[in-house]
């Protein structure tokens, strides 16, 4: 095949994701070298400086990374068990089993801050019916989202709601891609449902669930629409992630150059960090 | 056991279901309500708790001058925004995919798998470090708060999406397919669009929904880069909440900005069942 028609089919893809890219990259490198602010607004050079302050002297922002981990984390895991089960229980033949399907994915399918905004009526600690049906029951109102805790816990179960269905929906397509040759063979030993999954279902799915996995991190990774609606990053800066600190530093207070400092950083901990878990993730699941 | 297991599978999914639906239910219900039903205490059931009236619904085709939302101009934004940006990131992302999946690549180090990676880890960027700089760029270019200057933004977000799903769709069809329509006599390009695209429906028609939902639902962009000529649906609800919280018309636009995509989960349910999706998204 001739040599230049290959190039022909990729680089428009590509010199257009470069083109809209590079110059951003670039320009939040120099940028956070600078000190733009709302005072002097403009590409000063200040070497170093913000990285510093970064490193010494800016507590909140390491608290929000852990905070996005521990969101992340247990968001996706919580999500991971879920959407496992459920895509085992609509796998095979059970009652209304498209109708099922259907009801799993149908969150993924909402935009997040539009279904946060009606959670967070529903999670309303006077007006909403959550704590008025608990009431019924004789539950005292729980502080949903003004105590810095249980606001942690709210702001994941909106997560786990709306992105359960995109787990399920990438492992209920590895289990139907399965073959069918290793079930029957267990089949015929018979082996118990329980074995049957633990040696068969679970090492034959382990390279989808570490796709799914780490796909699902990533998106995890960006929470920042459900916490901006739900909390505001509060009480206080209870459920502050990451990008919501950013958008804070930048945006609202236009520290521009320190934001780019905050930004970039960020960016190189969070490939660095993906790779590790990807890496350990592997390590772990696929045993030879 | 095993009746055990069966009560334990179906009392799981009813919850689950119960649990997806509530806030749906919830929604439907508070759209149809007024001040009083809303601010006095928690009603539930038109009729019998509380007298539905239509008022939150009709507010959403009222001009913002008598009052109202005016939900119709984002609603178009959003289809524009969404649909421009996804048809020009599956067309990109496919030619990609099929040059990443059929030709080899060796630039120095660089293989097809990292020319691949380096497609889909876009999606690694967190939206917050690319809003900042396309905000000083976009205002310096005057593309700030316009609708061409999203679309830019949103190629970004959806030709990853493209690039990850075709290039596997492309893998599992047969090379034997596009090196007959070579011998032939085809040229390449007729090889790719007469023989392998239309090979590829099904894997086109998932990448499109996938480009679709992921741009319907982006919020920061769009909050960060429009504010007053242009305006998405996401924000413009998100806008309606910071208001004094007239729910009825909360829920209303809520349920009418999320219908359309819950017909996507339909289709997507369709395509598993037949088994099109399964190597799709590997």
């Amino acid at each position: 095949m001739n040599f230049r028609h290959k190039f022909v089919f990729l680089f428009p893809g590509l010199f257009v994701l470069i083109g809209i890219l590079i110059f951003p990259i670039i320009f939040t490198i120099r940028l956070s070298l600078s000190g733009w602010n709302s005072y002097t607004p403009e590409m000063n050079f200040i070497g170093i400086t913000n990285y510093i302050r970064l490193f010494t002297d800016d507590p909140r922002f390491w608290e929000s990374f852990f905070r996005l981990s521990f969101l992340s984390v247990s968001t996706v895991v919580l999500q991971y068990i879920i959407g496992f089960a459920l895509a085992l229980m609509v796998w095979r033949e059970i009652k209304f089993k498209r109708f099922f399907r259907v009801i799993f994915l149908i969150p993924m399918m909402t935009t997040p801050v539009i279904m946060t905004v009606i959670w967070r009526t529903f999670f309303h600690e006077s007006l909403g019916p959550l704590n008025d049906l608990l009431g019924r029951v004789g539950v005292e109102p729980i502080l949903w989202l003004s105590d810095p805790v249980i606001a942690k816990f709210t702001v994941i179960i909106v997560e786990v709601w709306q992105w359960t269905p995109f787990m399920f929906l990438l492992l209920l397509a590895g289990l139907l891609s399965l073959p069918k040759e290793p079930f029957l063979a267990a089949a015929i030993d018979g082996a118990s449902s329980f074995r049957k999954f633990v040696y068969v279902t679970f090492p034959l799915m382990a390279p989808i669930s570490i796709g799914a996995i780490i796909i699902r991190l990533i998106e995890a990774s960006k929470i920042m629409d459900t916490v901006f609606v739900l909390t505001s990053g509060g009480p206080g800066t209870a459920t502050e992630t990451s990008s919501f600190y950013i958008y804070i530093k930048g945006l609202r207070e236009f520290q521009m150059g320190y934001a780019a400092t905050l930004s970039f950083t960020y960016l190189v901990i969070m490939i660095i960090s993906l790779t590790i878990i990807a890496k350990v993730l592997t390590k772990l699941m696929i045993k030879e | 056991m095993n009746k055990f297991y069966i009560i334990l599978k179906y009392s799981f999914i009813t919850l689950w279901t119960v649990f997806i639906v509530a806030p749906f239910l919830w929604a439907v219900s508070t759209s149809f309500k007024d001040f009083q039903s809303v601010n006095s205490k928690v009603t539930y059931i038109p009729w019998l708790d509380f007298e539905p009236t239509l008022e939150g619904w009709k507010v959403l085709i009222k001009s913002p001058a008598r009052g109202g939302v005016d939900i119709v101009e984002p609603y178009f934004n959003s289809i524009f925004v969404t649909c421009t940006a996804s048809l020009i990131s599956i067309v990109l992302g496919t030619l990609a995919a099929y040059a990443l999946s059929r030709f080899t690549f060796k630039v120095g180090f660089v293989r097809n798998n990292d020319i691949t990676f380096f497609f889909i880890s876009q999606r690694i960027m967190p939206p917050i470090v690319l809003s900042i700089p396309f905000f000083i760029f976009l205002s310096t270019i005057g593309l700030l708060d316009s609708l061409i200057g999203l679309v830019v933004v949103y190629i970004v977000l959806l030709m990853p999406i493209a690039v990850w799903i075709m290039v596997d769709f492309f893998n599992r069809v047969p090379k034997e397919l596009d090196e007959t329509a070579l011998i032939d006599g085809c040229n390449p390009y007729q090889a790719f669009y007469k023989v392998v695209l239309p090979n590829s429906i099904p894997g086109l028609i998932v990448a499109g929904m996938f480009c679709i939902i992921f741009g319907w639902i982006d919020f920061f962009f769009a909050f960060i880069l429009t504010f007053t000529e242009v305006q998405l649906l996401p924000v413009k609800v998100v806008a309606l909440n910071s208001s004094i919280t007239p729910w009825w018309s909360l829920s209303a636009s809520a349920l009418v900005s999320v219908a359309p995509l819950i017909i996507v989960a339909f289709v997507v349910e369709r395509y598993l069942s037949k088994g099109n999706l399964s190597g799709a998204l590997k």
